[in-house]
């Protein structure tokens, strides 16, 4: 871990070049070559008949931002879900969070003519509530607490019910299946930046939540009564942290399909780093999980050429030793 | 004045009596189930003509329709949703956790990920008769790595859960990988399968599944006893001289048979295997020598109608079962949760 105030800022500055670069090599890779100098040219002055440029504006730049801004939002959302439920298992892919806002996406998509993450982000906004509420109310316990394996036994459940019944309404309506099929699987290629634009303001007033909570947080890790010495109450504060939650794992989910184990690994290792103070924590949480997706996005572009593995899939398998291995430690405690 | 034996012996007739009343109930609504939903279809016959196509069958579309198109499919139903529910409440008795199915711990998802691998990789090469081998050896791949990575000097019930949980995930998103890249045709083929589905059942579909129950159901009965025993804690168990590791191991391999044969030859039908065993609880209580076949038939009944109203409620399209099952199953287990929600596990 790193101690003292100039080693974590160091350790900032290094997750921040670490997404940078990340960045860059996401724009960079991919089957048409792009020469270094068309990256700053594309942007300063865009000549659409330029191959390298069409492909940067339209493909690789969109692509790269929304897998930063969803790395770091899922992971932000997973950090403070596992300070919300004290529990180091907790992330929105694993309790049922992602499934809500897909199931209800997919209701949406075949009931609505809807076809662009900004219309139906509503729709993944409200299911993740659904879920979330559905996976407290289950779990919970007489005197609020949330009893580890319970809780994540209710958020398997409530996975399991929303996903066989979005593949009962996909079966049922099979030209919707082929259209979200690959959004289901969890992607950040193929949308344009406009996609983007709408989404942004809950994304920012998210974070600004966020970043405002921070204390709070810290707080509320020490028990519900240091939250009360900070002049709020603790069943404001969770609520609030439950929003944040909601707000950046749903538009996730709108702009992305399902995403797993980035809420869940990132702030393991973000904690590992920076200790549980949520004043480092969230940065480095937003840095390290932007970092991670992007690098992801790369490996499942250039692993199996010409195929692309959609990126939710390299997440689970990448992130399923990792879940293995904290369930095992978990028991030991 | 009755002794405490008598009274204890007297309240054990009592619910013995209870539970052959119950199971005799069921066991005639499953003959029942069997016999209307032979009779119902996208040709509609009428009750006289089935019986007499089962008596005497000569060669008529009837009797076709009867014998080779709807029999076979409502027996497999019916195997089908008692090995899935009998393999439920197993699992939820060595794990002791009623919250415990086939699908939450990953056998089923290892299943459909063999399952899946073999629709969109091999059966080109091969011909489609050996789906179900490939399923049911992903179920105990699948059964044998949780075991493996729960291990930790001996295998805790909870400790089986979350590897299971985590070990789905990532077989989960194995299965969407396979069904992204092969085409569309094949992909729908595939999630058709992950639903659940008894279309086009043949004969020897029941003659591959029915050994499994004949081998595993008696093995399970045999084992009943410790079953209840091991319910009251590691020790009690292990002080009443129950060998802990033996037990769980030949009741895991009975599940995993049960519940990977289950999905070998139907598909991943969800929930049956955590809803049965809780409504067979609720009716004969929680001794496992009753539980078993109580749930079994249960189970059946529940297949067995999920797969009838996929038959005829939206002709002439014919929809997989596993839909109207995890379409109730999934409310009802979201309702078990919060009924059970002020319990600490």
């Amino acid at each position: 871990m790193l101690s003292g105030q100039a080693a974590k800022v160091a350790g900032l500055c290094t997750g921040g070049i670490l997404m940078l670069t990340s960045f860059i090599a996401s724009i960079m890779s991919g089957p048409t070559d792009i020469p270094p100098a068309a990256l700053l040219t594309s942007l300063s002055d865009y000549d659409p008949t330029q191959v390298a440029h069409i492909v940067l504006r339209t493909e690789r730049l969109p692509r790269a931002v929304i897998a930063a801004l969803v790395g770091a939002s899922l992971a932000i959302a997973g950090a403070l879900m596992q300070t919300l439920t004290r529990n180091p298992l907790a992330s929105p892919g694993i309790l049922g969070i992602n499934a809500g806002a897909m199931f209800f996406v997919v209701v949406a998509v075949s009931l609505l003519p809807l076809h662009t993450p900004a219309s139906y982000v509503w729709a993944a906004l409200l299911g993740a509530l659904v879920a979330a509420g559905l996976v407290v109310v289950l779990s919970r316990g007489r005197q609020g607490e949330l009893p580890p394996l319970r809780v994540l036994l209710a958020g398997v459940a409530v996975t399991a019910m929303f996903v066989s019944f979005s593949q009962g309404l996909l079966i049922l309506d099979q030209q919707s299946f082929e259209s979200v099929l690959y959004w289901l699987a969890g992607s950040v290629a193929g949308r344009e930046l406009s996609l983007v634009a709408p989404l942004l303001p809950l994304f920012g007033f998210a974070l600004l939540l966020c970043g405002l909570l921070v204390r709070h947080a810290n707080a509320l890790m020490l028990g519900d009564d240091m939250v009360a010495g900070l002049g709020m109450r603790a069943g404001t504060i969770k609520l609030l942290l439950g929003l944040v939650v909601i707000l950046l794992a749903g538009s996730s989910v709108a702009l992305a399909g399902m995403i797993g184990f980035v809420g869940l690994i990132v702030p393991h290792m973000a904690r590992g780093l920076f200790g549980v103070d949520h004043r480092w924590l969230v940065p480095a949480c937003a840095l390290m999980g932007a970092s991670l997706l992007l690098l992801a996005d790369i490996a499942s572009r250039v692993l199996m050429p010409p195929q692309e593995i959609p990126v939710g899939v390299m997440t689970a398998l990448i992130g399923t030793p990792f879940f293995i291995y904290l369930a095992r430690r978990q028991q030991a405690q | 004045m009755m002794t405490s034996s008598s009274v204890l012996k007297q309240q054990h007739n009592l619910t013995s009596d209870r539970f052959w009343a119950i199971t005799g109930l069921l066991a005639l609504l499953l003959v029942v189930n069997m016999g209307i939903s032979l009779s119902l279809g996208s040709f509609p016959t009428p009750f006289a003509n089935v019986l007499h196509a089962l008596v005497s069958p000569q060669k008529s579309d009837i009797t076709f329709i009867i014998w080779e198109l709807r029999l076979p499919r409502i027996v497999l139903a019916v195997l089908v949703g008692a090995a899935l529910a009998i393999a439920g409440a197993i699992l939820q008795g060595i794990v002791r956790n009623p919250l415990a199915s086939p699908d939450v711990i990953g056998i089923t998802s290892g299943a459909s990920l063999a399952a899946v691998v073999f629709l969109s990789l091999l059966s080109t090469y091969l011909g489609s008769q050996w789906l179900p081998l490939a399923a049911l050896s992903g179920a105990f791949c699948a059964a044998l790595l949780v075991f493996f990575l729960a291990w930790k000097g001996g295998v805790s019930p909870s400790r089986m859960v979350l590897v299971g949980i985590g070990l789905s995930a990532a077989m989960g998103a194995a299965t969407t990988l396979l069904i992204v890249i092969s085409d569309d045709a094949a992909a729908m083929v595939a999630y058709v399968w992950l639903t659940g589905s008894l279309y086009a059942t043949q004969w020897q579909d029941v003659a591959g599944m029915l050994p499994w129950l004949l081998v595993a159901v008696p093995l399970c009965l045999g084992y009943a006893r410790q079953l209840d025993t091991m319910a009251l804690g590691d020790l009690v168990a292990q002080g009443l001289g129950i060998n802990l590791l033996r037990s769980r191991l030949v009741l895991m391999a009975c599940s995993v048979a049960l519940a990977g044969a289950a999905v070998a030859f139907a598909g991943g039908l969800s929930f049956v295997g955590l809803m049965a065993p809780h409504i067979a609880a609720k009716l004969v209580g929680r001794h496992f020598v009753r539980l078993v076949p109580a749930s079994g038939l249960i189970g059946a009944l529940i297949v067995l109608n999920a797969d009838l109203l996929g038959r005829v409620a939206f002709l002439p399209s014919d929809l997989p079962a596993g839909i109207f099952v995890s379409g109730i199953g999934a409310p009802f287990f979201v309702y078990l949760l919060y009924r059970t929600r002020r319990r600490r596990y």
